[in-house]
């Protein structure tokens, strides 16, 4: 008999049970869809969670019109496909100012276009629970984050004083106003994450398999030119891929040839730097991911 | 351990398919450290996460110092609070792999102020690794860890004798160790620990077998943590706590729960909890099929022959009943800053049920304290002793004022 389960199996029926007890213990709860391979793989356990009945939330994207164009059409389609209802929340006030990561700095153009989004955005729904694909392999203040994740009223995390959480037993009580963060995937690695979207055959944006594109090219940066304010520079064809996805002019593409799931596999065996270093804002400052994420970044 | 790069020339084929394989037949072993820095804990997590590529270059590039050395204490405090005063202060998870096995660990602060952050993370943990300063020998400390370790329900234990470089007579040490810590280890139900001299500073004896320490025939850490065979709550009856009832249309009703114990297949007959109605399991049902047979841990939902009233919080059991009771007896660790009151109402969050308690006896209880307390029920609570079910037998109690999460309970 088979009683062994294979870890990948292990990991989706934990996180399937979290999902559940979301949908049960809070009254509006939320999936926070960032339409990288992480929120793919979100959707599908979702599925899972709630088979036979369909998913009983809506997704919500915080758009900082920054992105790829290729995210945006496959954000539109997944929902569509899903029947799910689709909340676009943009910061049009600073947008509308000019904010972008060249004029502002990263550090206060994340801050306004998505941790302020995100905030306005979860009020504006008033949504008690919002689900995300954040794992805690990717940053060491990740790596101490809840998989329930308590936010205050103005959606700040508190990392020294974080409710405890024991077995599979989650505190779900707030105070109006309040809200908890939720990260199904908290125990999931990169690598889990492709396996099983090769497994399961996980739709992703096509930008993470690997193509000629014609890029900007400064020193080992590689940036895909779609918007008018990047400063303009020497551009070359050059075959690469997204390994995380994020804003354009911050996001950095890798030289590769992966042009398939078992391909991407191969490359991250072989690969040993994280999937985060080509995200210009996590270098900003010693300790700039708990930063953000104490004042409500997700 | 992953396959290092240098054996993958860009040329050579990569065996995806042969390789997805194996990773599919891997299972997951979650572990619980205890220890303090001072013992080398960090290092020793550090080591194992370098040499078996649980870390990236460009993290360790992080915490690399000007001359060079890596500073494993650093890669494994996230915290700034933590980096800046130099201690863990809550438990962090880290993950690692090797061609056999996926760990999950839960890196957990040694120092008694935080004895509540090491029950959170001994909670889920099959193995704990008590880490052991060779050179001040057992301690308080050492006991108190193995002593949360086994009361949080950990049957495997590794004794990790660390700092062995700094030892001259080493086996006499060891042995030491030994004498006095197995019949401890031996009061508290551990069963056949395995003591390890160790020098995490060196490598030796974490991923290779040491070198300097001939002497010891037995296995490295790694090896001896891919090898543990850990018993599955398998063979428990099944127990199932319902999470939501399944109603999407008037054809389908079925009942969503993770399977904490035992195993169930269409046709076997099952009790519904408070109900005490019985019925039988007509379908399991997935996304994915559905199954013939299902077992603990898997998310399923099941379907019933009976149209029967069961919604969340109540529990689907097969096998040895249950037992129910208004009032239990149970050990509880302290959390919250404010002491237990045995004059104020508690919330008491069982499996997916939540139930108004009061703590009976008269204790005193506070902050990263444990101790025995009987707690009477407002509604019977179905449970199962947490020494045969961890998921069934423990609970949570809730401060209704503050919402903090006051203490953690096992059932006796």
């Amino acid at each position: 008999m088979a009683w062994r389960i294979s870890h990948l199996r292990a990991l989706e029926a934990e996180s399937i049970h979290i999902f559940r007890e979301v949908a049960a213990e809070f009254q509006r709860p939320v999936m926070l869809y960032s339409v990288g391979k992480d929120s793919s793989v979100m959707l599908r356990l979702a599925q899972k969670a709630f088979y036979p009945a369909p998913i009983p939330f809506s997704l919500l994207h915080v758009d900082t019109t920054y992105k790829f164009r290729e995210m945006i059409e496959f954000r539109d389609q997944q929902a569509a496909s899903l029947s799910l209802k689709l909340i676009v929340h943009s910061n049009t006030k600073a947008l509308d100012a000019g904010a972008n990561p060249f004029r502002l700095g990263t550090e206060r153009c994340c801050g306004l276009l998505k941790t302020q989004a995100l905030l306005d955005a979860l009020r504006a729904g008033g949504f008690d629970a919002a689900f995300g694909g954040a794992r805690r392999d990717e940053e060491k203040s990740r790596a101490k984050e809840r998989i329930f994740s308590f936010r205050d009223s103005f959606g700040q995390w508190d990392p020294k004083n974080q409710r405890p959480e024991l077995w599979n037993l989650f505190s779900s009580r707030l105070n109006p106003g309040e809200s908890i963060r939720v990260f199904p995937l908290s125990n999931w690695t990169e690598m889990d994450v492709w396996q099983y979207i090769h497994l399961e055959d996980i739709p992703i944006v096509p930008l993470y398999y690997a193509k000629e594109r014609t890029m900007l090219v400064r020193g080992n940066s590689l940036t895909l030119p779609e918007l008018d304010f990047i400063p303009p520079g020497p551009q070359q064809t050059v075959r690469c891929r997204m390994r995380s996805l994020g804003c354009s002019p911050c996001t950095g593409a890798i030289r590769s040839d992966a042009d398939t799931v078992p391909k991407i596999i191969a490359e991250l065996v072989a690969v040993r730097n994280s999937e985060r270093e080509n995200r210009v804002i996590d270098h900003d400052r010693e300790g700039s991911m708990e930063m953000k994420k104490r004042e409500g970044y997700f | 351990m992953i396959a290092p790069p240098e054996q993958l020339s860009k040329d050579e084929q990569f065996d995806i398919e042969a390789f997805l394989a194996g990773e599919l037949s891997k299972d997951l072993l979650r572990l619980a450290t205890a220890g303090s820095v001072d013992d080398g804990k960090s290092t020793l997590i550090g080591r194992l996460l370098h040499d078996a590529r649980g870390a990236y270059e460009d993290q360790l590039k992080s915490v690399r110092r000007a001359d060079g050395v890596i500073d494993f204490a650093l890669l494994t405090d996230g915290l700034r609070a933590e980096r800046e005063q130099g201690i863990t202060i809550d438990v962090a998870y880290r993950y690692f792999a090797t061609p056999k096995r996926k760990f999950i660990l839960a890196d957990t602060p040694g120092h008694v102020q935080y004895t509540r952050n090491m029950a959170t993370g001994a909670s889920t943990a099959d193995l704990a690794i008590i880490l052991v300063d060779a050179t001040r020998g057992l301690t308080d400390q050492s006991r108190r860890h193995a002593s949360i370790a086994a009361l949080l329900g950990i049957r495997h234990f590794v004794i990790a004798v660390n700092k062995m470089d700094l030892i001259k007579v080493k086996q006499d040490v060891f042995h030491d160790v030994f004498e006095h810590f197995k019949p401890f280890l031996d009061s508290l139900g551990v069963v056949e620990p395995y003591f390890l001299p160790m020098s995490a500073l060196l490598g030796d004896n974490v991923v290779e077998r040491s070198a300097n320490m001939p002497w010891f025939a037995g296995a490295p850490l790694l090896e001896h943590l891919e090898s543990i065979e850990v018993e599955k709550p398998i063979s428990a009856a099944f127990r199932m706590p319902v999470q939501r009832a399944v109603r999407p249309d008037q054809t389908f009703r079925g009942y969503a729960g993770q399977i904490a114990s035992g195993v169930i297949r269409p046709g076997d007959e099952i009790l519904a909890l408070p109900s005490g109605r019985k019925s039988r399991v007509t379908r399991i049902v997935t996304y994915d099929g559905d199954l013939e047979i299902a077992h603990a841990p898997l998310s399923v939902t099941l379907t019933l022959e009976d149209e029967i009233d069961i919604g969340r919080g109540d529990m689907l059991a097969a096998g040895v009943e249950p037992q129910t009771a208004r009032s239990i007896e149970a050990t509880v660790v302290w959390f919250d800053g404010t002491p237990l009151d045995p004059s104020k109402e508690y919330l008491l969050k069982h499996t997916t049920q939540t139930i108004r308690a009061r703590v009976a006896n008269d204790t005193e209880l506070k902050m990263n304290d444990i101790g025995a307390v009987r707690i009477a029920l407002a509604q019977p609570l179905f449970f199962d002793p947490y020494k045969s079910n961890r998921t069934t037998g423990s609970f949570i109690l809730i401060d209704r004022e503050t919402n903090a999460t006051a203490a953690a309970g096992m059932i006796k």
